[in-house]
């Protein structure tokens, strides 16, 4: 289980990122964080992954997330970064997947296992022995992902995890999202993808939290999210 | 294709050749740190004026090129900024050390001629075998060795890191020069005015990408340990490999082999 309680956090004295914030998420809940530009999503993403350290408690499993816990909170996260460029460092895909399981101690032949497992399920085998700086932005993406998903870690963090991705690969990764059992924690603008894979919505705005319930009731209520800069899922545009 | 882009190209082709196969290729990373880390030190010791006792040396990176099937050129064209350098350590030693040391047909070759071309020489051989070293071993692998070698784990990872950056670096100059040229078309480099704040914006970028590189290699895990890197355990072949080329290297130095050789033919 995840829990915030009373966090925020400002970047810079006076201009909070992240107001104030309390909610639960239990284990294997889906849960979409949305919100416009700079509304504090990526930041309360880095605020459970303790990358940055705010006011106010959260906890992963009951272990409060602070410097002297980070190794144990982050081996249960599995996190997707905004920014899939910063997020792989070692010289091939394969060898960026092998990278988290064998830090987890992972035996080798189970590891390769793993990694193959995922690279079918993302329908990008072909990418395996590919080097990093040599793929494109949306192959870059579902790389990013694949590592992540090869740690099988108990909660996956996404940040825009579609972003980039050409209409197959979104689905192919809205697939895998809900084919996963993890707790999940997936931001996004793209709230069709948040409608197919959720089941709870949360919405920010300005760093605080003005609504969180049902999918159904978030993203279907057009007037809360045109108040904060956000428009209706796009299946949801024409009825 | 512009200037930057192709600077990366390079930067990726080291991990290229790191990643080939070949009996080099194979040893392991301990015993080809080592062995780099003997023949530099060795070459390092050779007296000033030694360059005839210090010529044998060259047949190691010579085998090695042979061997790990590392093009020669490449060599070259990645030290190609560094080897002046090296070259121009010894520029003066000609102008200050003039008593003739020996004769060559007649002419006469002053000691500082002598001690420049073996300084270059040094300089040439041990730039080689970092070389080699880094073509045929991984980052990663070198960091396990360092670290099975008891290197603190602090540096370890602090070079592991500036590898890393290194590679940040060059590519946000790209993007930066890039978005630069697409907003002042016909200009040649970019214009003095604008050099602060490139500069500035520079570091600042490569710094924030370069933290999120850090934070998703711990993320994942890392803790200055190096399971990850595929190093075996270290056989009778690296053992060989690293006996047989120590031994080499101070055969060569403590026996004058070329003066050995040169007495063979004359006699
Ligand atoms: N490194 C930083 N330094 C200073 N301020 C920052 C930094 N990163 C983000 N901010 C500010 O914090 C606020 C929240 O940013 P955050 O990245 O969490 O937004 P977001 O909801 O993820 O937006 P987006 O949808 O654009 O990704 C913004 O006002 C932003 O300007
Ligand atoms: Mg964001």
């Amino acid at each position: 289980m995840i829990s915030f309680e009373n966090v925020s956090y400002s970047y810079e004295k006076g201009r909070p990122a992240v107001r104030n914030v309390s909610f639960r998420i239990q284990d294997g809940e889906a849960v979409g964080l949305i919100g416009a530009n700079g509304a504090g999503k990526s930041t309360l993403m880095k605020l459970l992954l303790g990358l940055v350290q705010g006011q106010g408690r959260i906890t992963v499993d009951g272990v409060t997330v602070e410097s002297t816990n980070l190794p144990q909170v982050r081996r249960s996260l599995g996190c997707v970064l905004q920014n899939s460029d910063n997020q792989m460092f070692m010289p091939t895909v394969y060898e960026d997947m092998m990278f988290g399981p064998l830090n987890a101690m992972v035996p080798r032949e189970e590891a390769e296992r793993q990694v193959d497992e995922v690279l079918s399920a993302l329908d990008i085998t072909a990418l395996k022995h590919r080097h990093n700086h040599r793929l494109s932005g949306g192959e870059k993406r579902m790389a990013a992902i694949a590592t992540v998903l090869a740690m099988n870690p108990a909660a996956v963090l996404m940040d825009e995890p579609t972003s980039a991705l050409d209409p197959y690969y979104r689905r192919v990764v809205i697939r895998a999202i809900g084919n996963m059992e993890q707790t999940k924690l997936i931001a996004a603008h793209d709230l069709d993808m948040i409608w197919d894979t959720c089941q709870r919505v949360i919405l920010l705005d300005g760093g605080e939290i003005v609504a969180d319930g049902p999918k159904e009731t978030v993203l279907r209520d057009k007037k809360l999210l045109e108040q904060h800069h956000m428009e209706l899922p796009l299946r949801f545009q024409n009825v | 294709m512009n200037r930057m882009e192709a600077a990366l190209r390079e930067l990726g082709e080291m991990d290229d050749l790191a990643a080939q196969s070949s009996p080099v290729h194979r040893r392991h990373a301990v015993a080809k740190l080592l062995a780099t880390v003997g023949y530099i030190a060795v070459v390092l010791s050779f007296p000033k004026y030694a360059m005839a006792a210090l010529t044998p040396m060259a047949l190691w990176p010579v085998a090695l090129f042979q061997l790990s099937g590392v093009p020669v050129s490449t060599c070259f064209r990645k030290l190609r900024y560094v080897l002046p350098l090296v070259m121009a350590v010894g520029l003066f030693n000609p102008l200050f050390d003039r008593s003739p040391l020996l004769y060559v047909g007649g002419a006469a070759v002053s000691g500082g001629v002598v001690s420049m071309v073996t300084l270059m020489m040094k300089g040439v051989l041990c730039l080689m075998a970092s070389f080699l070293l880094m073509a045929t071993t991984s980052i990663d692998c070198l960091c396990a060795a360092l670290r099975t070698l008891h290197v603190p784990g602090m540096l370890v990872t602090l070079l592991l890191l500036t590898y890393r950056y290194t590679g940040v670096l060059t590519e946000e100059l790209a993007v930066m020069t890039e978005a630069y040229h697409l907003r002042a078309p016909g200009q040649k480099g970019i214009h003095v005015s604008a050099w602060g704040s490139f500069l500035g914006q520079l570091l600042l970028r490569s710094m924030d990408r370069a933290r999120e590189l850090y934070d998703s290699m711990v993320l994942r895990g890392y803790h200055g340990h190096f399971h990850y890197a595929p190093v075996g355990a270290f056989g009778l072949w690296d053992g060989l490999y690293l006996a047989l080329c120590l031994g080499a290297f101070a055969l060569v130095r403590l026996v004058d082999v070329t003066g050995w050789l040169g007495g063979l033919l004359v006699r």
